[in-house]
């Protein structure tokens, strides 16, 4: 049989198989479903979606050429610009992409369901976020490695540079924000995993001094050491739990949490970066992977059944978890799973840099952004493997079921989701916790999951605890080093823009500075993570919202770039591939921000949450006090809202008018790529 | 050191990962797995950069030029994002 028939039916089987699958997936009601569906339906859609969409773009909209030298080979200087190996590039740009997001949005939006997430994950990343990245990476590649900022700057104009540099500031203080109060959700009162959260502090530390001064350069040597170090750390949590004077030393609330949390991060940004965030940022990296990689192979391993029907009662937007119907907030509660504006920085960052082939952008672009909507799979798996009941009664806030267990219990199974107090109790005290309820933030759920598919596979349930506390550690850990990494970006983004009104502002090494610019980064996302731990609402449904927002909106800014590049190129005809993400997502952030800003509901509308408490008649003083700041946070969460979509809707019209001055022939277009220079590795492979 | 020079001096570390595509039985695959996994892990890891910048400069391992490393490399570190 010649080759050509062999590929079509080889073709042909995957989307049968995909179909299958999808439809076992989609259409099975009233019973439990096996995740290998899940994982199979991904699989085939991931392939489908590569070796169809991904090589028409490659070949057909963005005409990669590989006889082009990229910047790696024509500005190679050993250190920023370095050909490299695609699969070490595809490894690398994953490493970097890959965070808590794709974990934690699923598993917040697994309220609506199972289905409503994997239909919005497969079909989001397959159309929208693999081509934001492979696009962004490769007209990054042909301008010697620009940023996005620079990007917009050069090819939308001034408003166009201002509205990315906001938009990339507002969203690393509220993930900073967000990703604190997953931290502070996970530990409060909990003296094992805040103890091991702890020790991997002085660990890191002891990493760097072992790199800086024992064992120069063993970097992988080193990760090892800490992450049996890390092992032992969590075994050590175990014996503090059960430790009558040392459990109530690592017992704290969350606002204590809080506190820590905000000092910590203005602390670890002004050490120096060998001492504390590479070492962390080593083992986190070196845990992350790990991990990944074992969940997936306990998920295929012992194929859970999920438990969660594929739609729950909540997508009419009565949900616990967060107020809001599918449509949008579905859509911004899975960001990076699906399409994230943050890849957009990293794909216009380092990536472009390392790339050595113009064809590789595809892998690594494409490619790795399938792996990271994977991830995002596994949480789904990971979320609705529990008992419904079970999620619902980890991931409602006090103010929706109450604190006593048995009214939380009787408030959950009234929703049609059994679950009883000693369902719980059992479960606590199985993942060695006083109690389960009330974990808001999706990193306790997801941990209560993975332990059930890790235990299952090793172990079983005598490892229950050890295998949640490993979750909660892992997740942990890299939320603590996100806080670090990004407080330091923001800081030297806010310094590049002081720089400009004053310059001594702008210098990094002026400590005056570096202490402000340090303090205003740090207040900002602080006083965010504040206002989440003081929320009755658990924090989660008001700030994640926010975040998917202005994640979302970056991702609108980057589709900005990419279709007015298209348009410059020449490939007006086919503007359609980054143009269609970009009127979804224009239409998801549009309509979730005037819902959250404006909706009546005041679950869902800040200003109707402020009119709401503003009604109440305060008890005492404090209560007055205290009603006086909510109503400030949720003017001040509608103002933070409304600024974002204003400038949004400024590079958007931008947009508009520069392709219709192209288009119209009002303007030539000039597309402002570095000129064409032959690889020499196409001379050396004989091409 | 002008690109020519760098150039010459990072084929080495290429010649590794180019050279390794030419096996074709099954245990050459698999080793040649094996080298791609690690050469990634070293990327991931910055062992690759250390080597990159011992080989620029001409130095041994040590100390001294480690610390070297880490204070170029901060520049950079500091400013990388990580993703949500």
């Amino acid at each position: 049989m010649p080759r050509s028939a062999l590929r079509i039916l080889l073709w042909t089987a995957v989307a049968v198989v995909g179909a299958i699958s999808f439809a076992m997936v989609a259409l099975r009601r009233g019973e439990s479903i096996n995740a290998i569906w899940l994982v199979m339906s991904a699989l085939c859609c991931y392939a489908l979606g590569y070796r169809f969409y991904s090589k028409f773009i490659a070949t057909k909209v963005l005409c990669l050429d590989r006889r082009r030298a990229t910047p790696a080979e024509r500005l190679e200087d050993g250190r920023d610009f370095v050909p490299t190996n695609k699969w070490v590039v595809f490894g690398h740009h994953f490493a970097a992409i890959a965070g808590p997001g794709p974990l934690v949005g699923p598993v917040l939006a697994a309220q609506f369901g199972y289905l409503p997430g994997t239909i919005w994950i497969l079909a989001g990343a397959v159309f929208g976020g693999c081509v934001q990245d492979f696009v962004i990476l490769l007209f990054s590649v042909r301008r010697d490695g620009k940023s996005l900022g620079q990007m917009a700057r050069e090819e939308i104009g001034r408003v166009g540079g201002f509205v990315a540099f906001v938009a990339v500031i507002s969203i690393i203080i509220i993930l900073l924000g967000v990703a604190a109060l997953i931290v502070v959700n996970a530990l409060k009162a909990s003296p094992w995993g805040t103890f091991t959260i702890a020790m991997t502090m002085p660990i890191a530390v002891f990493m760097g001094l072992y790199l800086r001064f024992l064992r120069p350069g063993k970097v992988l040597e080193v990760s090892l050491i800490g992450f049996v170090l890390v092992l032992l750390a969590i075994l050590g949590g175990q014996a503090v739990s059960h430790h009558a004077t040392w459990s109530v030393w690592f017992t704290f609330t969350a606002p204590a949490l809080a506190v820590m949390i905000i000092i910590y991060g203005y602390a670890a940004s002004a050490l120096p970066v060998w001492l504390l965030l590479a070492p962390r940022d080593y083992l986190s990296t070196f845990v992350k992977l790990g991990t990944i990689a074992v969940l997936a192979l306990g998920i295929l391993f012992i194929r859970p059944t999920l438990h969660m029907p594929a739609f729950t009662r909540f997508i009419d937007g009565t949900g616990p978890v967060f107020a809001g119907s599918i449509f949008p907030f579905a859509f911004i509660t899975i960001a990076c799973g699906a399409i994230s504006g943050f890849h957009a920085l990293i794909s216009s960052g380092t990536t472009p840099k390392l790339i050595s082939r113009e064809s590789e952008a595809r892998m690594v672009g494409y490619g790795a952004m399938m792996a990271e909507s994977f991830v995002a799979i596994m949480a789904v798996i990971a979320a609705c493997v529990m008992q419904p009941g079970t999620y619902f009664a980890i991931n409602s806030p006090a103010g929706i079921v109450g604190t006593a267990p048995e009214t939380a219990a009787a408030t959950i199974s009234s929703w049609g989701f059994p679950v009883t107090a000693g369902d719980m109790q059992a479960l606590a005290t199985a993942v060695g916790e006083k109690t389960l309820y009330n974990r808001t933030g999706g990193a306790p759920a997801f941990a209560v999951g993975m332990a059930h598919i890790f235990s299952h596979s090793l172990g079983g349930e005598r490892l229950m605890a050890l295998w949640y506390h490993f979750a909660i550690m892992f997740e942990a850990l890299f939320i603590l080093t996100i806080l670090d990494a990004g407080t330091r970006v923001g800081r030297f983004m806010l310094q590049d823009g002081l720089g400009h009104i004053w310059k001594p502002l702008g210098r990094t090494s002026w400590y005056p500075s570096i202490f402000a610019t340090s303090a205003l980064i740090v207040g900002s996302w602080g006083y965010f993570l504040w206002q989440g731990v003081k929320d009755p609402l658990g924090g989660i449904n008001s700030l994640w919202p926010l975040f998917g927002i202005s994640n979302q909106l970056l991702a609108t800014v980057a589709l900005c770039v990419a279709t007015t590049i298209l348009v410059k190129m020449g490939r007006a005809r086919y503007i359609w591939v980054t143009l269609a993400p970009l009127v979804w997502l224009v239409s998801v952030t549009f309509t979730a921000s005037y819902q959250k800003i404006f909706h009546a509901n005041p679950r869902i509308g800040f200003l109707a949450h402020a009119q709401q408490l503003a009604q109440e008649t305060p008890a005492n003083a404090a209560r007055a006090h205290e009603l006086s700041r909510l109503i400030f946070n949720d003017r001040l969460d509608a103002v933070v809202t409304g600024v974002l979509v204003v400038l949004v809707c400024a590079i958007l019209i931008e947009s508009v008018l520069e392709w219709s001055r192209v288009l119209s022939g009002r303007k030539q277009a000039v597309a402002s790529e570095t000129p064409f220079v032959p690889t020499r590795f196409a001379e050396e492979a004989g091409q | 050191m002008k690109n020519e020079e760098v150039r010459m001096k990072n084929e080495e570390l290429r010649m590794k990962n180019e050279g390794i595509r030419m096996k074709n039985s099954f245990r050459d695959r698999v080793s040649t797995g094996f080298a791609l996994v690690l050469a990634t892990l070293r990327e991931i890891f910055d062992e690759n950069a250390y080597a990159r910048f011992l080989l620029l400069r001409q130095i041994e391992p040590s100390r001294a030029a480690y610390a070297a490393f880490l204070r170029e490399n901060a520049y950079r570190r500091e400013r990388r994002a990580r993703c949500c």
